[in-house]
């Protein structure tokens, strides 16, 4: 077990450092020249050269690529031109609303998702079966986007019952927030739920169809007892390396829904910033969500060694 | 019913492997047994039909504005409506489905062919290399694939090729893994060994003995990408930065229609289910192709994550 944390840790830091020097060529090379993007064609060559040379560019790659990592070790992204404000403040200010989305979208994933996986897996081959199977694919196959127009169309427009833009922060108001997050929660829930669905249906008829379900039943066990306390258990641990994998779905995912629904989170400030081409921002964007997504899976891959030993890594 | 087929409905099947049985030969099995596959199969069928003969076909010019048929209810005339410049949705739908499956076919081929081609180098020469090309791939998937897909787009300019470029990109750390796997589960066989030991090379190894023996997942892998390549290329013309106008695509119209939406809510529809329509019967395929080859190769994909 401590091999593989350790190994895991070898595989998380370059990762860590390719994701900063991705980030960093994407900006800087695949880019074209930053002065000029920022200035316009109308700058002269001598102004251009001077904020070079202010901005230190005119070093070579390498230096300013530890230059700047420097800077965003010490929590340094930047400062955006669109904005004029520090990037890292625009991050603060707006993870909060992404944070609120993607929570409650993760928790509609799991809360439909495993019921519905557990009923179809015991009740396999029956007709909630075949329609949950249905529903899922449908799920997966709908455009999160298309799914959160439909539902402004039918909610906010016809019925007229939920508001169909717009964030209040459910601290601040809780039965409002609630009201305008109950939308983008489904937009953005849907797809995952159904891929839950589906993973926790796979798993638990993989673990019922294993041999100690088969001797607790020869035991005598009830079985709806071996299914509660036995199968739901084991197929679960799968199940939870899914939802952080899901993690970067739910943060790509919210850079469209957070745009349909007027959002003003953390997608948002991505979206604005590849929209004008405020690439500080969209470097800061790209960092972050990396750093976030890497993270998460690191810690689930760690607790999943915890919660099944019986996991042996390559 | 074989569509919700499990381990056990596989298990108690004759027991068969990939490379004994030609690919056609498995489809066509899988299509007869599977009816999600036969669905599958004749939907996408439909699909690519439309996209090939539809704007030859159909009898309204997707480009043709007619400011007398503004914004009209779906009708004998126009099946699918008229948006707000009076086009013909249903011939605009078509020519939609043309974008959409070429940015999403060449972008997940080039996704394979450089996935394959690191991932194999990665299984033969574990080591520092393999290491090195899976960390490669390991931090391309750290970041949302919407996200990084925007990003290279919006620095790199905005066209067909650097839309296709993205989706290359953001697809082949899949296609990486699943040849690693598969070539690390081959090495050690008989037939490698006894190529390696008259003298084959490195390269004519990988080349002619391991990879034919992988490429059922990679299609089966191929079939499934293809399916999220078009969510991946659909948003990003809703967000304005996939395939550059007047090429019409179903993203774009999607979202030049929001404003219309409560009185013309034909023009938001028929893009998004002609979307939905084509991923549902790209995942059907690839989904009963992946259980009939086999049952496993799901959970493997997920535990060397």
């Amino acid at each position: 077990m401590k091999r593989y944390v350790v190994k895991r840790i070898a595989q998380y830091v370059p990762v860590m450092f390719g994701v900063t020097l991705i980030a960093f060529l994407l900006i800087n090379v695949a880019g074209g020249d930053p002065v000029r993007t920022m200035l316009g064609t109308e700058a002269s060559e001598e102004q251009v050269q001077m904020i070079r040379e202010d901005l230190g560019l005119d070093q070579p790659l390498y230096v300013r690529y530890f230059d700047w990592l420097g800077d965003v070790l010490s929590g340094d992204l930047g400062t955006s031109i669109m904005y004029g404000q520090p990037v890292s403040d625009l991050i603060v200010q707006t993870l909060p609303v992404t944070f609120w989305l993607a929570g409650g979208a993760l928790l509609v994933s799991i809360f439909i998702g495993i019921p519905a996986g557990i009923v179809s897996a015991t009740r396999r081959n029956t007709k909630f079966d075949s329609g949950a199977t249905i529903a899922a694919y449908s799920g997966i196959a709908i455009p999160n986007f298309f799914l959160g127009i439909l539902l402004i169309l039918v909610f906010a427009e016809y019925l007229r019952v939920l508001p169909a833009s717009g964030f209040v922060s459910p601290l601040a108001d809780p039965i409002q927030g609630i009201r305008h997050l109950i939308l983008p929660w489904i937009a953005l829930g849907t797809a995952q739920a159904a891929i839950v669905m589906r993973y926790m249906r796979s798993s638990l008829l993989e673990v019922m169809d294993q041999q100690y379900v088969e001797v607790a039943r020869s035991k005598g066990l009830v079985p709806a007892l071996i299914q509660n306390k036995h199968s739901i258990m084991n197929a679960l641990i799968p199940t939870v390396t899914i939802i952080g994998i899901n993690l970067g779905y739910l943060l790509g995912g919210s850079i469209v829904i957070e745009e349909i629904f007027a959002l003003p989170g953390f997608g948002r400030l991505a979206l604005n910033g590849v929209l004008n081409r405020d690439f500080l921002i969209l470097q800061g964007v790209l960092l972050v969500t990396a750093f976030l997504f890497t993270t998460v899976n690191f810690v689930v891959d760690i607790l999943y060694t915890y919660l099944d030993p019986r996991i042996r890594y390559e | 019913m074989s569509e919700t087929q499990t381990t056990a409905d596989v298990d108690s099947e004759p027991a068969e492997t990939s490379d004994q049985q030609s690919f056609l030969s498995v489809f066509a099995r899988t299509v007869r047994n599977d009816r999600l596959a036969l669905v599958g199969t004749i939907g996408l069928g439909i699909t690519i039909f439309v996209a090939v003969f539809g704007p030859f076909v159909l009898p309204h010019d997707p480009t043709a504005t007619n400011l007398d048929q503004m914004n009209q209810a779906p009708s004998f005339v126009h099946p699918f409506g008229t948006d707000r410049y009076g086009r013909d949705i249903l011939a605009r739908v078509a020519l939609g489905a043309r974008t959409s499956l070429i940015v999403a076919f060449v972008g997940v081929a080039v996704a394979a062919g450089v996935g394959v081609t690191l991932g194999a180098i990665a299984g033969y020469y574990e080591g520092l290399l393999g290491e090195g090309i899976m960390r490669f791939a390991d931090t391309i998937f750290s970041f949302p694939a919407l996200l990084l897909a925007l990003a290279m787009v919006a620095i790199m300019g905005q066209n067909w090729y650097n839309v296709i470029i993205a989706v290359g990109v953001v697809y082949w750390p899949i296609f990486a893994r699943i040849t690693r796997g598969s070539v690390l589960s081959v090495k050690d066989e008989e037939f490698v060994q006894a190529a390696r030991s008259i003298g084959e090379s490195d390269f004519r190894i990988i080349g002619s003995e391991i990879l034919p023996n992988i490429t059922a997942p990679i299609i089966v892998q191929g079939t499934i990408s293809m399916a999220v390549a078009i969510l991946l290329e659909s948003a990003l013309s809703f967000l304005g930065l996939g395939v550059p106008p007047p090429d019409p695509s179903w993203g774009r119209m999607l979202a030049d229609s929001r404003q219309f939406m409560t009185h013309a809510p034909w023009w938001t529809i028929a893009p998004g289910l002609a979307i939905m329509f084509t991923v549902l019967n790209l995942n059907f395929v690839g989904d009963a192709l992946r259980d009939a080859l086999d049952p496993h190769q799901g959970d493997e994909m997920e535990a060397t994550r």
